[in-house]
């Protein structure tokens, strides 16, 4: 096959890291932080996720056109939850009869 | 026939004759299955919608039911999938370089690794199907006037995890077929697309658990966001 195969120490090196993440996120729920808890879990998931896609889904050494699809997912994703969330949770920011 | 001459005699295994070549033919599959994971990406991205909704909707209810999440099980199961998308590479990589003892060591790995995390899963509902948590006529909850609201929450815990737990199960099957394919010797150094395939599907379920972790055992106990 053309593909180069990816050396085991890089794929140690992703797998270590996303250990070390999710310890992170582990220890990072335990604080206090309000509403930063949130912003810490899910951009450390966004930070994992990445890594597995771009190193173990190989989208890294992956075609142009393999690129632009993961990147068309990701895009409508981002349209289905910013659209349907931006209607739930400014519900309310405005002064006027409450609809649910 | 005059083809004779553009179709090699020596036909690359596995080579379908409507693909130039192995690289071409590959990158076609990879592009099929990131459509099809594209799919499910939409699938899963309404469950994670509708869950934030209800989430900002009861915030009360939720900060109640989350104390009920089993970190401790939770966060083993993280890592436990996180061992398995490891060995699943180690698999991909044992197959492209043609070592079919490897191949199916890593792949028994995985399925065991995936096994564990299904083990893991049944204890975790089997602690809710004592503690009357499965929403229905059985339920029971400790705080009365979130009892409605509770089922709702419990009823998305089910339906994501089980969603999940379900593609974790037709990835078992999956990499049970590629241990036996592999022990025929079906695959090469030049024709292992399905082990690469089905490597793509695997990781596309951790990644689901990736996001799944700190939804719902990690942020709980704090306040909730935007709500």
């Amino acid at each position: 096959m053309t593909h180069k195969v990816v050396s085991v120490k890089t794929y140690a090196t992703v797998f270590l890291c996303l250990i070390a993440l999710t310890a992170t996120t582990v220890g990072v729920s335990r604080i206090e932080l309000g509403e930063y808890n949130f912003v810490v879990a899910m951009t450390i998931a966004v930070m994992k996720g990445s890594l597995v896609v771009w190193f173990f889904m190989d989208v890294r050494r992956g075609s142009s056109l393999t690129k632009l699809f993961v990147g068309a997912g990701l895009f409508w994703l981002a349209i289905l939850l910013v659209f349907v969330l931006s209607d739930y949770l400014s519900r309310g920011w405005l002064p006027g009869p409450k609809w649910w | 026939m005059a083809d004779i001459e553009t179709h090699p005699a020596a036909h690359a295994q596995g080579l379908k004759h409507h693909f130039d070549d192995s690289a071409q033919q590959l990158e076609s599959s990879t592009l099929g299955m990131w459509v099809f994971l594209l799919t499910e990406i939409m699938f899963f991205g309404g469950m994670f919608g509708g869950y934030t909704v209800y989430r900002n909707m009861y915030p009360g209810a939720f900060a109640s039911t989350s104390q009920f999440m089993n970190l401790a099980i939770g966060s083993i199961n993280t890592g436990v999938l996180i061992c398995s998308s490891f060995t699943m590479v180690l698999a991909v990589r044992a197959a492209q370089l043609g070592k079919k003892k490897s191949t199916i060591t890593f792949l028994v790995l995985t399925l065991i690794l995936g096994s564990v995390f299904l083990t893991l899963k049944y204890v975790e509902y089997y602690e809710k199907w004592k503690d009357h948590h499965i929403p229905g006529p059985g339920f029971r909850y400790a705080e009365p006037q979130y009892f409605h609201e509770a089922q709702i929450l419990f009823f998305l815990y089910f339906a994501m995890t089980g969603l999940h737990a379900l593609h974790m199960i037709v990835g078992a099957g999956l990499l049970t077929t590629l241990i036996v394919m592999a022990s025929r010797n079906r695959f090469s150094a030049e024709w292992y697309t399905p082990v690469e395939m089905i490597g793509l599907y695997w990781h596309f379920v951790d990644i689901v658990w990736i996001f799944l972790f700190p939804l719902l055992y990690l942020i709980g106990h704090t306040s909730s966001w935007g709500g």
